[in-house]
């Protein structure tokens, strides 16, 4: 497969389910509001802002509102342009991704995923985003969900399906880790989270937010910060664990190589292999005595070095050619733009 | 009430009814079924046709659009109908039409017999915009040049078809005419019934074995791909709906590099061979080390490895010279001088600027006459003179005076018109006629072709960047 084509479908998936998880995360925590007694505007600063820190955009939103009222938030979150991790960002990015592999996936793939931008910029989405949030997260959703399906029952398991598989995982082994940090930010830290009466809302939420409550229930009783943590993190078998989804992506890496796992051939599938050890013999204990907050850092940090591991090892292929690749095809330079403008159609 | 009944042909050659009124003979069965649909059904059934349309996304950008809005290509649903007849006349004059052109572009990247011969002057040769004298003796397989040829046809108020233009360089719009089919068959799938349309499918197939059939590499399956310049190109859909439909690969210019004259192309195992490129790039934009240095959708070293023969490229380097529309005023001269033969299909009479007569006969009817750019395409750089205001005529008299080679002029060609659903009813309007040529070991050319319409009543201007739609081509089976 075209280094270029692999790279788009290892983000195409990606986007999707950020946009997914994105989904859940709001609707969850707004939700979570209308169980809360009335806020004021403090209090409710202090409610959205572990959200916008867990989803690690601070930054973009300082500089865009000085409220951090739910509605500039969840505006921020869902719809705004201006945020590139938006959830119509995410889908729009999604799509141009896709839109470059069109030649690759089925009518019905593209259909879904063409149809979910369409939604994503019609009247219809801003209506429901003001009328029935929670319907047009749902909404997402389910077009993500159907996305999917499609696309495993569609798509030949060939390397565009590992590299799918690769965004897929990174990026939820991610955002599960982001959910759960976002008790570090609350006041009081995590510490003191532990099983107070909000803390059992909180951890429900973030169970939520994974979509894990159903299956939590059944393999634990009550909500503990340990006991949450220890699911959502080392669960062999719940497919948005941290350890799940590694094992995933080191699955999906040796099938891409050929080589047996538990070996390796690039640096993507010695740090992969790595990662997956320490989670296979590490605990929730250790965790707790690093530091809720650290230990999720630490992790986030080495999603990261895997992902562009697996850029360098099969996009850039430096030790191979010495030309670089043209830029990045998601957002070419200007003059790029303008020179494939520049191609007559006659 | 039935649609066809406030139908008027008008003062036009209509594809449907003859000037009396009555039905042509060949779309008789047609008209019967459409006079069997209600309105209200045949709305319904074209919405969900441009429906089908945007979920497919088959859209184009607008250029000089600051929103990036996408927009489809608008669909009427009443079929052009071709008779058996029609169709094989059309037939042979593109076949004609296409080994004379390519004969030509031999000649003139060789031995020059034709300029020798004074049967075109040199000078118009060597001063087109899009001739490349640096591969002269550069040989390619089978000596075809124009491998895909999208020539445009007209029928004027004679009946008569005519060669406007031959575009033989990136030729587009082959998606349209495969995707229109689809939709109508979707959208009014009792139309076609036992009415003896001829597919339009084997289009894809064809050009994969003329790809093959110039492979440079004879002891492997050859390595096919189509190269476009990226997905803000506004063809990008129908690159990929076409390497889809070949089962090749899309690659951008960043995708392959050329070591020591061959040109492989990035995969996540390593580097694999390419033997031919089906190029939806410009000359110009190809190779930065032998065209525009600062081309950055190109592959260095392409050129290098073209001459070596190691890599063949549809359509060859250098096809603009033939298209170029001085160039084309000269293709009865190439049948007749190549083939020996008379022309089958007639060019539109055409005036050059360069020649005094026609210069002097140019600038005395510009009010009269379609003005039109050498090398320009989609509707662009043209003057349409009944319809223009005084100050555009001043502005190309000007033009046409400071660079007379790059200008002729043509009389106004009434085009035929065909029933089209505009403002709530059935209306004429001007079509013409794109059919797609394609040359390996034979030539074929799909039955029908791209039918563009021009939506805006009166307008005889089909581009779809000017407010153009099109529709299914129909060829009857005999």
């Amino acid at each position: 497969m075209l280094s270029r084509v692999a790279n788009t479908f290892y983000w195409m998936a990606r986007y999707v389910e950020r946009a997914d998880n994105l989904a859940r995360l709001i609707d969850v925590n707004q939700q979570l509001l209308l169980d809360s007694e009335r806020l004021d505007s403090d209090r409710l600063r202090g409610f959205w802002q572990p959200i916008i820190l867990s989803a690690g955009d601070e930054e973009t939103f300082n500089s865009i509102y000085d409220e951090a009222g739910s509605a500039e938030v969840i505006h921020f979150l869902t719809d705004d342009p201006r945020n590139p991790n938006s959830i119509t960002s995410c889908i729009g990015l999604a799509r141009e991704n896709a839109r470059t592999v069109r030649d690759q996936l089925s009518d019905e793939l593209w259909e879904e995923m063409n149809s979910l931008y369409l939604f994503t910029r019609s009247e219809e989405a801003t209506l429901l985003i003001s009328s029935d949030p929670a319907r047009f997260y749902q909404k997402i959703r389910r077009s993500a969900e159907t996305f999917l399906g499609i696309a495993a029952s569609t798509i030949s398991r060939n390397e565009a399906w590992e590299f799918m598989d690769l965004g897929r995982h990174l990026e939820r082994a991610d955002k599960t880790t982001r959910f759960i940090d976002v008790t570090s930010y609350l006041p009081g830290g995590s510490e003191g989270m532990q099983s107070s009466s909000p803390g059992i809302l909180h951890w429900s939420a973030i169970l939520r937010s994974c979509g894990a409550l159903g299956a939590f229930r059944s393999v634990k009783r009550g909500f503990d910060a340990r006991g949450v943590f220890d699911f959502l993190v080392f669960s062999k078998d719940f497919p948005r664990s941290v350890l799940f989804c590694i094992e995933a992506v080191d699955t999906a890496l040796h099938r891409i190589s050929g080589t047996p796992r538990g070996t390796f051939s690039n640096e993507a599938e010695r740090e992969t292999g790595r990662l997956l050890s320490d989670l296979n013999f590490g605990s929730t204990e250790d965790a707790f005595c690093i530091g809720l907050h650290p230990y999720l850092d630490s992790l986030q940090a080495r999603f990261n070095r895997i992902g562009e591991a697996i850029f360098e090892s099969y996009v850039l292929m430096p030790e191979r050619i010495q030309v670089s690749p043209v830029g990045d095809s998601r957002s070419p330079s200007a003059i790029a733009l303008w020179q494939m403008q520049q191609q007559q159609q006659q | 009430m039935e649609m066809f009944e406030s139908y008027d042909p008008g003062e036009f050659y209509d594809e449907m009814f003859q000037s009396d009124g009555s039905v042509r003979a060949h779309c008789a069965p047609l008209l019967r079924r459409f006079r069997q649909l209600d309105e209200r059904d045949f709305l319904a059934r074209k919405a969900n046709s441009e429906l089908y349309f945007l979920r497919q996304g088959i859209t184009f950008n607008v250029y000089h659009d600051d929103r990036g809005t996408e927009r489809i290509f608008p669909f009427d649903p009443v079929p052009r109908v071709m008779s058996a007849d029609e169709w094989e006349h059309l037939e042979a004059g593109l076949t004609q039409r296409i080994v004379a052109l390519n004969l030509f572009l031999h000649d003139v990247y060789h031995d020059q017999q034709i300029l020798k011969d004074e049967v075109i002057p040199r000078f118009y040769v060597e001063q087109a915009k899009h001739y490349r004298p640096e591969f002269r003796g550069v040989d390619v397989p089978g000596d075809i040049y124009i491998h895909i040829c999208g020539s445009d046809l007209i029928r004027g108020a004679d009946g008569e078809y005519y060669v406007l233009e031959d575009n033989g360089r990136c030729p587009s719009g082959a998606s349209y005419l495969l995707e229109n089919r689809n939709a109508l068959k979707r959208a009014f799938p009792r139309l076609f019934g036992d009415m003896g349309v001829r597919s339009v499918d084997s289009y894809p197939r064809d050009l994969l074995n003329m790809l093959h059939h110039i492979s440079p590499r004879r002891d492997a399956d050859p390595v096919c791909v189509l190269l476009t310049p990226g997905c803000h190109n506004s063809a990008y859909f129908e690159h990929c709906y076409l390497a889809r439909e070949m089962g090749i690969d899309i690659v951008e210019g960043g995708d392959l590099v050329v070591l020591d004259k061959f040109v492989y192309m990035r995969t996540t195992h390593g580097l694999k061979r390419v033997d031919v490129i089906y190029r939806r790039i410009d000359d110009d934009f190809i190779d930065p080390v032998v065209f525009r240095k600062d081309s950055v959708l190109g592959v260095p070293g392409l050129m290098q490895s073209y001459r070596a023969g190691n890599v063949s490229l549809a359509n060859a380097v250098g096809t603009g010279v033939a298209d170029d529309k001085v160039i084309y005023h000269f293709v009865p001269r190439m049948i007749q001088y190549y083939l020996g033969q008379e022309p089958i299909l007639k060019n539109v009479p055409t005036y050059l600027a360069s020649e005094e007569e026609d210069m002097k006969f140019i600038l005395g009817h510009l009010p009269e006459l379609v003005v039109k750019a050498a090398n320009e395409s989609g509707g662009y750089g043209m003057l349409m003179g009944p319809s223009a205001s005084k100050d555009e005529i001043a502005d190309f008299r000007e033009r046409i005076i400071a660079d007379p080679r790059n200008y002729i002029a043509q009389p106004v060609i009434s085009l035929s018109r065909s029933p089209t659903w505009c403002d709530g009813a059935l209306s004429g309007r001007h079509i013409d006629l794109r059919p797609y040529i394609i040359y390996g070991n034979e030539v074929k050319i799909v039955p029908g072709g791209l039918t563009r319409v021009a939506l805006t009543k009166d307008s005889l201007i089909v581009n779809s960047s000017q407010g153009g739609g099109s529709k299914d081509t129909w060829v009857l089976r005999r």
